[in-house]
């Protein structure tokens, strides 16, 4: 049923074994890690101008604007030159901020977000590593982005600053809660963490619609929570433009604002990809049991379309509600957390766990 | 309550008070030191009920400063015009009436802050608009600045 | 034996800090400056600091000539330059006893009545961005647009008109005016759902604003708190209702009461007046009577001695011009007494106790226009 030519396993193993051929094994290693490297970087940078551009084509369709439209066709290079522009931009330096502690902080958001890049599947076979505890990994290191936001906002030395990177502390720390336990109700359906395996265990349907209510439910707490943990949407208290001018980022400039920025939209890209593996199949096609013609033809479209397609129909759905909605207050972003979404998410488990048990699933 | 009525009831109150014609409100000048207990009958009284204060305006008179106090009751519909002269231009004083009505309290500053007039027992008084170090109050009819003001 | 030092303990809970919110930050929507005393999130108390835009337009109206001033009041609350223009014509006017042509009355009161719901439009734009909600900007803009088209149209500009004059109006409206205003009313009768839909009724905004810097009535009185900010604690203090001017009195319209007090009910009132607007506006469109667009005036408008006052609805409460006059072409003294100034003077005594996006809130739902404060 799986098509070979979409299948990069042994694509991979011709690289290996062509470097290995060629040197010895320690710098054939080397290499590969350099290739790995700078194929993520180039990823990381494309994905990163097209969101930005997306987000702006999509906001102003939600506003009955035209959006970018004089760079290029469509204006598809307007962040290109916005880029060029943040690059020129003179980097202010702060009077009586933390030297060292402001200059790291936007280094540690977007390593934070390289890190979890490289656990994803992008097809079969096409990812830079395989843990059999990826879902873990990408949760311990999405969440390290926010130590860099902390460190931004207590190094500039601003108010405005401390005060939003005190709000993204607190929030952070407690929608991880709701990104992790909604992630746990589909590895129990899964029976797994590692990200191909629960990649194939969706060959004959994806978990959404396998787990029955439970799993969606999962999906919609996760979306929510995920949300917030990117600091996007309704629940960018830790920007928050009109109460604290920029929150974190208020004296950040030239090409360490941009820093924060792209790290923003790749922690979506993050995000939404982690929805689209985990409740959406990730690679896989669309495939109901049974029905094999249908399933063949879908095998037909690439793993990697299915994948992106998928990421970009969640970030979509995160940019539907971040123009929609206003902002939450603090207080009532921890009341969302603490008070609904983790006792729902509990509950949530028990279900998921009682209807695996029982094997009322697909 | 109609005006004559009114008129009777504020010249009981401040016999001292002097009336004034105006076609639009019933206008009364009243001693600088009797305003702030007349303030406290006029909105407290249940006939009166001047709980509005609309307007307080400030106008140098050139012999002497005036603070206007424009007043609506809200219940009783009547409006009243006050008008409290101080003794000299230097020196103007006059009680605050900001614990009367709250919206005083910025209006009096403004008043202290471009006509120099003083409001007594103000919790806060200091220039509005103006820097601490601003010298002089420009709504005064001498008062000269050729830097800031261009002459037509 | 050592003397053990007592050195002082500061409790840093208990500490406050200072935030400086303006003279430029995002949401006091111009120069203004507030000084907010901090507890963690919590506002202990606030102190405007106006004055960056002061203009003096007092002090520069005691050198200009009547119609002059006209041009002045303009600059004070854009967002309501007809009304503003309107309180001096009526001022001038009521001293000289003029009796201006029926047709100037509708006429300006329409224009008031567009301006209302132009000003309040753009009111929405920037509480929903005030929110957080950015898209409102865009919506809100979107259809003010449309007036300000009727406006270019019939006075030659979009923001500082200048149109109203002592005795009538600068010019006669244009042809397609009428046409202009009821495609206007059937458009936005249908646009002002999408308001609802995307920002009243929203859950994340109600649980923003409901409850949220309550102001009871006596303290809204007290304050001189007028306008929809004054009407959502219950204080009737429509002018329009009370002391009509221009044909108000002619119209069938509500004076909508709060009685919450709460920014919500401050949102809600301002989205019922622009529907009474609406109403006020179909009702008089088309019974504009023909006639002069200007009463005959003097070439040179001398107020007779003496001092005179006039009240108007501003769209933010009520703007009340004071003129004490010696009989020449130039008023000796001139008051403004501008709603937003007195709104502004509550600030303080609504936001303590809230939080920092709170206090973006209510200063949303207060509707400042600074160089109105500062005039």
């Amino acid at each position: 049923m799986n098509f070979s030519i979409y299948d990069f396993t042994s694509f991979n193993q011709w690289i290996d074994q062509f470097l290995r051929s060629v040197m010895s094994p320690f710098w054939a290693i080397a290499v590969e890690m350099v290739i790995i490297g700078l194929a993520i970087l180039l990823f990381y940078a494309l994905v990163g101008l097209f969101l930005v551009y997306a987000e702006r084509k999509v906001c102003a369709f939600m506003q009955n604007r035209v959006g970018p439209n004089r760079v290029g066709p469509y204006g598809f290079f307007q962040t290109i030159a916005d880029f060029i522009k943040l690059m020129l931009k003179e980097l202010i330096t702060i009077k009586n901020a933390d030297q060292l502690l402001f200059n790291l902080a936007p280094f540690i958001i977007i390593i934070a977000s390289f890190m979890a890049i490289a656990a994803i599947p992008f097809a079969k076979g096409l990812h830079a590593i395989d843990f059999d505890i990826g879902i873990l990994y990408v949760i311990a290191v999405s969440s390290l982005g926010v130590v860099g936001i902390l460190l931004a906002g207590w190094s500039s030395n601003s108010k405005y600053s401390l005060i939003g990177a005190m709000r993204s502390g607190a929030q952070i720390i407690s929608y991880e809660l709701s990104v992790g336990l909604s992630l746990l109700t589909i590895i129990i359906l899964a029976g797994t963490m590692q990200f191909s395996a629960i990649v194939e265990g969706q060959a004959n349907g994806w978990f959404i619609f396998k787990g029955h209510i439970p799993a969606f439910i999962a999906f919609v707490v996760f979306l929510i929570s995920s949300t917030a943990e990117t600091n996007r949407g309704p629940f960018d208290l830790a920007e928050a433009e009109s109460e604290l001018t920029a929150g974190f980022h208020t004296e950040y400039s030239g090409i360490k604002f941009a820093f924060f920025f792209l790290a923003e939209y790749m922690n979506m890209f993050i995000v939404a990809s982690i929805a689209a593996t985990v409740f959406l199949g990730g690679w896989m096609a669309f495939h109901v049991s049974g029905w094999n013609g249908f399933n063949h033809i879908m095998d037909f479209i690439p793993p990697f379309v299915w994948y992106i397609g998928k990421t970009f129909f969640v970030i979509w759905i995160m940019m539907w509600f971040k123009w929609t909605f206003p902002r939450l207050r603090i207080d009532q972003l921890l009341t969302l957390e603490w008070k609904y979404l983790l006792p729902i998410n509990l509950v949530n488990i028990l279900i998921m766990a009682f209807v695996v048990l029982m094997g009322w699933h697909f | 309550m109609d005006q004559t009525a009114l008129k009777e009831r504020i010249m009981g109150l401040v016999p001292d008070a002097e009336f004034l014609e105006n076609k639009q409100f019933l206008t009364f000048v009243i001693p600088a030191e009797k305003m702030h207990d007349l303030a406290f009958k006029l909105k407290f009284e249940t006939d009166l009920a001047f709980d509005f204060l609309f307007c307080l305006s400030g106008v140098d008179m050139v012999k002497f400063l005036e603070v206007v106090y424009h007043l609506e009751s809200t219940a009783n519909k009547h409006q009243l015009e006050l008008k409290v002269r101080t003794a000299d231009r230097e020196n103007g004083a006059v009680d605050t009436v900001c614990d009367v009505w709250r919206t005083a309290e910025f209006h009096e500053r403004e008043i202290y802050d471009l006509l120099g007039i003083r409001f007594n027992h103000h919790p806060d008084l200091r220039r509005l608009f103006l820097e601490e170090d601003w010298k002089g109050h420009p709504l005064r009819k001498d008062y000269v600045d050729e830097v800031n003001i261009v002459e037509l | 034996m050592k003397e053990v030092i007592n050195l002082p303990v500061k409790n840093i809970e208990e500490e406050e800090y200072h935030i400086n919110m303006g003279p430029q930050h995002p949401s006091t929507h111009g120069v203004l400056r507030l000084v907010v005393s901090l507890q963690g999130e919590i506002v202990k108390s606030l102190k405007p600091h106006c004055g960056y835009i002061h203009r003096g337009i007092e002090k520069m109206c005691e050198k200009d000539t009547y119609p002059q001033i006209i041009h002045l009041t303009d600059r004070m609350d854009y967002l309501s330059a007809h009304i503003n223009n309107h309180a001096v014509c009526l001022l001038v006017e009521k001293a000289l006893e003029v009796d201006v042509p029926e047709r100037v009355k509708y006429i300006r009161t329409i224009v008031d009545e567009l301006n209302r719901i132009a000003s309040h439009q753009l009111w929405w734009c920037s509480f929903g961005m005030d929110m957080g909600g950015l898209t409102c900007f865009f919506y809100g803009l979107r259809d003010r647009e449309k007036i300000l088209d009727i406006f270019e149209e019939s006075f030659g500009s979009r923001l500082l008109h200048s149109y109203y004059t002592p005795g009538g109006l600068m010019m006669d409206i244009h042809p397609n005016f009428q046409k202009g205003v009821k495609d206007f009313i059937k458009y936005f009768r249908k646009k002002i759902k999408d308001y609802d839909d995307l920002l009243t009724g929203n859950i994340i905004m109600q649980l923003r604003t409901k409850g949220v810097g309550i102001i009871s009535k006596e303290d809204a009185i007290s304050y001189g708190v007028t306008g929809p900010s004054g009407r959502a604690s219950g204080f009737a203090c429509d002018v329009r209702k009370h002391h009509p001017y221009g044909v108000y009195d002619k119209a069938d319209f509500k004076e909508i009461l709060g009685t919450a007090g709460d920014t919500f009910e401050r949102y809600m009132m301002r989205m019922y007046e622009m529907r009474e607007s609406m109403k006020i506006l179909e009702q008089l469109i088309d019974n504009i009577p023909a006639g002069d667009y200007a009463a005959k005036m003097k070439a040179v408008i001398k107020l007779p001695a003496g001092e005179y006052f006039q009240r108007v609805e501003a769209a933010r409460g009520e703007l009340g011009v004071y003129v004490v006059s010696d009989g020449n072409k130039t008023p000796y003294r001139m008051k403004f007494r501008s709603p937003n100034f007195s709104n502004l003077s509550a600030l303080d005594h609504i936001s303590r106790g809230v939080k920092i996006a709170d206090l973006v809130a209510i200063g949303g739902s207060l509707d400042y226009v600074i160089p109105d404060i500062d005039r």
